[in-house]
């Protein structure tokens, strides 16, 4: 019997498995941020057992209230911080060279093809993209991941998500997870991975597979995969390259943990974009998604671009397409944040930048900040933003604030209409 | 081992995420204990803000409630918001797979009954209490209502849960045995 992607990356890893339907794993890397690691840091260092199982696998970062915005915030910083220093851990991303931890950690070629990753962060999934398991988890987990270097979980099946066609201009991943996710609930993939195959994503960047693994946990998914291929080569080639005699050969090695065809899967999800129209998201569940122009003429308050889901360079080039000559619609506030301070240095020096103040926008630093109403951009009771997030929930964004998810396309047309708009119809 | 079971509060909703258990403006606190006041303070019934009175609350031990509790967010916060009021059992037709595993690396139990067992609970008249006996697998509810019959459920708890429970958690089971 054939084995999936992430069968054999469970097979590469298992420290123990206690009964069938559970594994011990062996982690490769352990991801940290200042939201969830601080209260494991100092649980652990009560217990005595302030240990890391290897300082080169663990990786940390102070993204999502950066620059601390009051005492609370500053102190998780300080205790991330401390430890780092304590532990000699290298990969520790601080105030100028941090961002979004899952825009920022792939950037570094921290996660390559067959790794197993956790991270106390439920979007952990984006890192599936380049062929990896990524899963998001609790305190607990990651207390015992930064301990130990190992992590439970539960066999999960596999959905296999053959997305052919071609998709129409101003379409992208993040409309076809927002419709695959529309389309099997927000508990369609629960204790499931998510295996997304097929001519579409084989066609996508890496930023475009990051969105469409990152979304995966919204339809209750263990992980998001892609198969890594050329193009996570291409994108890992800095990393990799001394360990390779040429790009071939990697792309070569990949192919070892591609699923086989006689692989077996819970079943087979059949998505054609030939016809997908941009989605938008209604009321508080992401699996609440209507094509976008049956939300057309909504008015917004806010619109922000960013995030682990949509704050990529192409992302904003995205945007920036639209809103080249442009500018917001009275009344309505756009915030932009580019997930890392490459993709900010990147989007200076293309004049995209210049785009956004040009039009209007608040440009701020790489953080998470307004996508969970934690800083930067919090919504007052009443009020609508159109966002490139991953959230709708009941306040997410600010207590009584209504989000609608959407892609950079979308948010940018929004933006300069002032109400929720196709970006198909806005001319250029 | 801690006890487990006692009076039941009904959430009857499916889809309960974790920033309606617990917003995310409060994950900068870094004891558990802070988060007290603030369980389930976005959450909305039927549209509505969902208030139970504070002495409801305060003798509460356990939570019934529909499918998919406690989607979203990984914050394990979700769970010790519900363990630092006393709350160490959630009774539901089903959980997210973060929640549910913070449940049971926190030692307290997540429960998963059928459709139709949690649909005779949510039918219970009166004050339900839930009494539950791990070494036997069954969940017993009883109301204080007269003439309300008690409700046996049986439930299966998986084998390393079951584990994690009875040390008291993944962080002591991790440490011996790896």
């Amino acid at each position: 019997m054939g084995k999936t992607l992430t069968e054999k990356i469970f097979a590469a890893h298992l420290r123990d498995q206690p009964t069938e339907d559970n594994m011990i794993l062996d982690l490769d890397v352990v991801m940290c941020h200042e939201i969830t690691t601080p209260i494991a840091i100092m649980d652990l260092m009560e217990k005595g057992m302030d240990k890391v199982f290897d300082t080169t696998k663990i990786k940390a970062v102070i993204d999502h209230v950066t620059p601390a915005k009051d005492s609370k915030t500053a102190m998780q910083g300080k205790i991330m911080r401390d430890w780092a220093r304590r532990h000699n851990i290298k990969d520790f991303f601080d105030i100028g060279d941090n961002g979004v931890c899952h825009a920022l950690f792939p950037e570094k070629g921290f996660v390559r093809p067959g790794y197993t990753v956790i991270m106390g962060d439920s979007h952990t999934c984006t890192h599936g993209a380049f062929g990896a398991f990524a899963a998001g988890v609790g305190t607990t987990d990651l207390e015992v991941g930064i301990y130990k270097g190992v992590c439970s979980f539960r066999v999960p099946k596999t959905i296999r998500v053959n997305i052919t066609g071609t998709l129409q201009p101003r379409v992208t991943a993040k409309d076809i997870i927002l419709a695959i996710i529309g389309k099997i609930s927000v508990n369609g993939a629960t204790d499931k991975i998510l295996e997304f195959v097929g001519p579409v994503v084989d066609s996508l960047s890496m930023a475009g597979r990051m969105t469409l693994c990152n979304m995966a946990v919204e339809a209750g998914a263990t992980c998001g995969v892609c198969m890594p291929d050329r193009t996570t080569a291409l994108y890992l080639w800095p990393f990799i390259s001394a360990q390779y005699p040429s790009l071939e050969a990697a792309v070569d090695d990949f192919r070892r943990w591609h699923s086989d065809p006689d692989a077996v899967y819970d079943r087979t999800l059949e998505v054609d974009v030939s016809e997908l129209a941009p989605q938008c998201t209604f009321a508080y569940k992401p699996d609440q998604v209507k094509s976008i122009s049956e939300l057309a003429g909504t008015p917004v308050d806010q619109v922000y671009i960013g995030s682990c889901t949509n704050g990529r360079i192409e992302d904003l080039r995205d945007a920036a397409t639209i809103l080249q000559g442009r500018k917001l619609a009275p009344g309505v506030r756009g915030i932009v944040t580019p997930a890392t301070p490459l993709i900010y240095r990147m989007a200076l020096e293309e004049g995209i930048i210049a785009t956004f103040l040009a039009a209007g926008f608040c440009v701020l630093n790489p953080t998470c900040g307004a996508c969970l109403g934690m800083s930067c951009g919090v919504l007052a009771p009443g009020e609508v933003c159109a966002s490139t997030t991953n959230r709708n929930f009941n306040g997410r964004m600010g207590k009584g604030g209504m989000v609608h998810l959407m892609s950079p396309f979308s948010a940018a047309a929004t933006a300069v209409s002032g109400v929720i708009t196709d970006p198909r119809d806005i001319n250029n | 081992m801690k006890q487990f079971g006692g009076p039941a509060i009904l959430l009857d909703r499916s889809d309960i995420n974790t920033d309606e258990i617990i917003p995310a403006k409060y994950l900068t606190e870094i004891t558990k204990t802070a988060l007290k006041p603030h369980l389930l303070e976005d959450l909305l019934l039927d549209g509505k803000p969902f208030g139970p009175s504070a002495e409801t609350l305060a003798k509460t031990r356990v939570v019934i409630t529909r499918a998919n509790f406690g989607c979203g967010s990984s914050r394990e916060h979700a769970v010790w918001v519900f363990e630092v009021n006393d709350i160490n059992v959630i009774v539901a037709e089903s959980f997210a797979r973060i929640f549910r595993q913070n449940m049971f690396n926190c030692g307290i139990l997540a429960v998963e009954l059928d459709k139709s067992q949690i649909d005779a609970l949510f039918a219970m008249k009166g004050n339900v209490s839930i009494a539950i006996d791990l070494a036997g697998d069954r969940l017993t509810a009883t109301s204080d209502s007269p003439g309300q019959a008690a409700v046996e459920c049986s439930f299966t708890l998986n084998p390393f849960d079951k584990k994690l429970v009875a040390a008291g958690g993944w962080l002591t089971y991790a440490d011996s045995a790896y």
